[in-house]
């Protein structure tokens, strides 16, 4: 799996040779990829007036190109604030709730998001065929997709370390811009341009694999919970600045803590493990149907209504299986 | 009838090819194939509706819709066959006689002393005494020992002590169907108590002394309390219509101290019509998140289950927390006054969230009170206006307490589901006819056999690993959060979603921590054990202490390891784009699902009546040793080997 930014083509599809050989060095003999482009086939067109674009049939003939729009940007904000006043007010009947829900399209987002995941997931471990996945900067949808993709095929990127080890490399080492996107949040009124939950609805596509798969995920809703804080604020270095570039330039290796360490402390540790976990080799499939997608209440709730007799329920899980 | 389809409803591509078979209690499919016969087992009680859609080049297609909520999409080769098939399931699916239920000619081979056994298993005085009653205030009267009162009443009930027989006959003929105020719960703590009853035939100005005397007795039966709430479960707007009609409500004037309340909950009808359109929207193909929302919301039906739900706490405060008295009616104080008072016991009660509690709760609320069972859930055909999910509400309101206390119920979801199942298979006399009389009349409990020995017999697959009983969770009264909480209504997928496997978690965390659990106690069992034995060694021995074996690795013997095998699943269809991908050679699937071996040890099957009629697991029978007048007691919907590709339809 490979991840890109789009390509240049511009209004007068331009062609790089260098582009299209390097894609054909990622190919055998015979064999063929998928695009898995995550903008509209009508946004990606339009992108060429501004410089960008999509990679030609006729330059890359043996990648086939697939269209999955995610939203992005200030769109995904929105739904992200809407989200949150609809689950804040207290107001709303019965008979209306749903309809609130939906018209935030946060579930919806994430279902074409885990969709997305699942169809680049399918074609490698299905069709065993390489994927490339990009949307228009390469810095939001793209991470969400090739992310989730890993959680979905690959066990090692399920245990806790693995799941840290995956975050560097497709997030923040892959340059999302945190500072940017997680900046204020939901309540703030500011609406900054640059803003977008994109980590959050990764977070939230983990937590709905967790719920459908119990037992496959080493870690909890605690750890989930943990790294959305840490993401918008934080004590420690690790989800600062936009990219290594500026990290280097803001010296936080070296003047600040990173999250994994106190993370991985023996006693910190054991907090954000899942008592239920066994491993798992398989790679797993969720189901995105909407029956199966559910509002991730740990999150969405938290202030608003005690957790108490579900962090009961998880108490007493430990408690069988410790004793066990 | 020979080659016919069975279509897998998500994934319009996968088909089983077998036989279909037509007995005088099921429908059988079996499906062709070398080394498993999988078999599909629906009972003619099941089927709610039978549709035949037009012919293809495929075949006929017949839609069988079930109670359960399974849906069997069959496709028949020859229009005539199908027409045939299509005639007889609406016969065999409509009968006339109770002789022809299922419940009469199923044989679990048990002697006539376990059957009676079985009925004496849920006994109602016994739970009145718990209650503590007989006492000062509540006493046992006989006045309708001929159902000469109230036809639809049991022979005993619990009355107030001043309420004399005069009273209580007079009240009855003030009462639509006779349903006079009766007690359904007692709280021993304080003395308050919930009563049920239908509706006074007020009509604008009727009064009735003896009603209002009946009000007073049950006032009066509560020293700690002045007045007494009358609880009317229907819209203000139905209860004054049924004013003209010459019933109607309680007028506070009339009746002293009373405070009474409107709850709001819909009738018959409208549940009905919810339940329908809910059922559209899971039966949508490829809904998008939109879709689903909004039919959801438009069918109405998590509002009105929040509806019984308020009703419930609003009741179970007033005992509880006010020390209170309620008297519960709607209109004839079989449908919403049963559901309210059971889900208010079941927040006030602890022993009701027990399994046995449970039992004893349908029986008293449900059972005794003449839920018109047969009207409601169609053991015979009848009015289809009778027709209504108004147990199935009940159920799904235990459901989704049991999602907010996870710690709180004895049993599982499992139960609930297995319990809703038979409430419309008539495979057990329980939930048959109208009324005790009419089950009476019909000698039930000579002809047939108790649903609850059957469950209790299987408990084990039904309890809740969770489940202490020394736990905060299952002490005293629930409080379910009141607002804001719409949010913790949830769509109860396992039930009517039940038989789409794709749409549910591989394996079940309710099964592993009881198998867990299991473990434990053995492993505590055999240390106790070991430990005396090496007391017992080192008394006798005191020189030669040869100390033999290293603890063996436990969890390897169990088996009970959740990786592998287990966990196998298949992808959706993601790619609406279906020329993206090859037809995918069933080889690559297989692999997969070839290795999802459902053992015995660690993953029980939900169906442990398969396995009491045959040696082999469930799902994989061999039709020819299988009697007549057994067979499968529930589809085996959680057997392994159905695992198969849900299909995900495009975003």
């Amino acid at each position: 799996m490979l991840r890109s930014s789009q390509p240049l083509t511009g209004p007068n599809r331009k062609r790089c040779r260098e582009d299209e050989m390097l894609l054909g060095t990622v190919l055998d003999e015979g064999e063929r990829g998928f695009i898995i482009d995550t903008r509209s086939a009508q946004a990606a067109k339009q992108a060429r007036m501004t410089g960008g674009g999509t990679e030609p049939k006729s330059s890359y003939p043996r990648w086939r190109r697939l269209h999955r729009p995610l939203e992005r940007g200030r769109p995904l904000q929105e739904s992200f604030i809407k989200l949150v006043e609809a689950c804040n007010d207290t107001s709303i009947n019965m008979d209306r709730w749903l309809s609130r829900l939906e018209s935030c399209r946060w579930l919806s987002h994430v279902k074409a998001a885990l969709s997305t995941a699942c169809l680049a997931a399918q074609c490698m471990d299905r069709e065993e065929a390489s994927v490339l996945v990009h949307g228009a900067e390469g810095t939001d949808t793209t991470l969400l997709v090739t992310a989730l993709a890993q959680v979905i095929l690959d066990p090692s990127c399920r245990t806790l370390v693995g799941f840290q080890g995956l975050l560097e490399r497709e997030w923040i080492e892959a340059g999302h811009p945190f500072h940017l996107r997680c900046a204020r949040s939901a309540y703030s009124h500011a609406r900054l341009k640059q803003e977008a939950p994109l980590f959050l609805l990764f977070l939230d596509c983990v937590w709905q694999l967790s719920r459908q798969f119990p037992f496959s995920l080493e870690f909890g809703e605690h750890l989930l919970l943990t790294l959305f804080d840490n993401a918008y604020a934080s004590d420690y270095g690790t989800f600062l600045c936009n990219n290594e570039k500026e990290r280097c330039l803001c010296k936080v290796k070296e003047t600040t803590h990173s999250l994994w360490a106190w993370l991985n402390q023996p006693g910190e540790k054991k907090k954000y493990l899942n008592p239920l976990y066994s491993h798992n080799a398989l790679v797993i499939w969720p189901s995105v149907e909407p029956q199966s997608i559910q509002l991730w209440q740990g999150l969405f709730f938290r202030w608003i209504r005690s957790s108490q007799y579900l962090d009961e329920a998880w108490a007493e899980i430990e408690r069988l299986v410790e004793g066990n | 009838v020979e080659n016919v389809r069975l279509l897998d409803r998500l994934s319009s591509r996968k088909a089983a090819l077998g036989t279909l078979y037509l007995t005088a209690t099921h429908v059988i499919f079996v499906e062709n194939g070398s080394e498993t016969r999988k078999e599909t087992w629906v009972l003619h009680s099941q089927i709610s509706s039978i549709e035949k859609q037009a012919t293809t080049a495929t075949g006929c297609p017949l839609l069988i819709r079930c109670k359960n909520f399974q849906v069997i999409q069959l496709v028949i080769p020859q229009e005539r066959d199908c027409h045939d098939v299509y005639i007889s399931l609406i016969r065999l699916a409509r009968p006339v006689k109770y002789e022809e239920l299922y419940c009469f000619s199923f044989n679990p081979k048990l002697d006539k002393e376990e059957r009676e056994q079985g009925w004496k298993l849920v006994d109602l005085n016994e739970e009145y005494n718990r209650m503590g009653i007989p006492n000062n205030y509540w006493q046992i009267s006989d006045v309708n020992r001929d159902y000469g009162v109230c036809d639809s009443y049991p022979t005993e009930v619990y009355v107030p002590k001043s309420a004399t027989a005069h009273i209580i006959v007079g009240s009855s003929k003030f009462r639509s169907r006779r349903r006079f105020p009766a007690l359904s719960y007692y709280c021993k703590d304080n003395n308050a108590s919930i009563c049920r009853s239908s509706q006074p035939l007020s009509g604008f100005s009727a009064r009735c002394l003896e009603d209002e005397q009946m009000l007073q007795a049950i006032r009066k039966a509560n020293p700690g309390s002045d007045f007494i709430y009358v609880v009317d479960t229907r819209p203000k707007l139905n209860a004054m219509a049924n004013r003209a009609a010459g019933k109607g409500y309680e007028n506070e004037d009339n009746y002293s101290n009373i405070k009474f309340q409107f709850i709001g909950i819909e009738n018959i009808h409208v549940m009905r019509n919810s339940l329908q359109k809910m059922l559209e929207v899971c039966e949508l193909k490829s809904p998008s998140m939109s879709d689903f929302l909004w039919g959801l919301e438009n069918s109405g039906w998590l509002k009105h289950i929040k509806a019984i739900m308020d009703a419930g706490i609003f009741i179970a405060k007033a005992v509880a927390e006010e020390g209170v008295s309620v008297l519960v009616h709607c209109s004839d104080g079989w449908d919403r006054t049963a559901q309210v008072c059971s889900v208010a016991s079941l927040l006030l009660d602890p022993y009701y969230r027990t399994m046995k509690g449970f039992m004893v709760l349908i029986e008293k609320d449900w059972v005794s009170f003449g839920h018109k069972f047969n009207h409601r859930y169609g053991n015979l055909d009848g009015d289809p206006k009778e027709i209504s999910p108004v147990i199935d509400q009940f159920i799904e309101c235990v459901w989704q307490l049991m999602e907010q206390f996870p710690c709180a119920f004895e049993f599982n979801e499992r139960f609930l589901i297995h319990i809703q199942h038979h409430i419309y298979s008539c495979q057990f006399g329980n939930f048959l006819c109208n009324s005790p009389k009419e089950r009476q009349e019909l000698k039930i409990q000579e002809r047939t056999y108790s649903l609850w020995a059957h469950l209790w017999k299987n408990r084990a697959d039904y309890l809740n690993p969770l489940y202490r009983s020394d736990h905060s969770q299952t002490q005293g009264t629930l409080h379910p959060q009141m607002a804001p909480c719409n949010f913790l209504y949830k769509f109860w997928s396992g039930m009517y979603n039940r038989f789409e496997k794709g749409l549910h978690p591989r394996q079940s965390v309710t099964d592993y921590l009881m198998a867990v659990k299991e473990e434990t106690q053995q492993l505590e069992e055999e240390l106790e054990v070991l430990g005396e034995r090496l007391a017992n060694l080192q008394k006798s021995q005191l020189n030669d202490n040869k100390v033999k074996s290293k603890p063996q690795d436990r969890s390897k013997q169990l088996g009970l390891s959740t990786s592998n095998n287990s966990l196998a699943n298949t992808p959706q269809e993601y790619s609406n784009d279906l020329k993206s991908f090859p037809s995918r050679s069933p080889s690559q699937g297989d692999e997969e699902d070839s290795a999802l071996i459902l053992t015995q040890d660690n993953l029980k099957s939900s169906d442990p009546d398969l396995s009491a009629n045959s040696d082999q697991e469930s799902g994989v029978e061999d039709l020819s040793c299988r009697s007549p007048s057994g067979g499968g007691c529930l589809p085996s919907e959680d057997s392994g080997k159905d695992s198969d590709e849900a299909v995900f339809l495009a975003v």
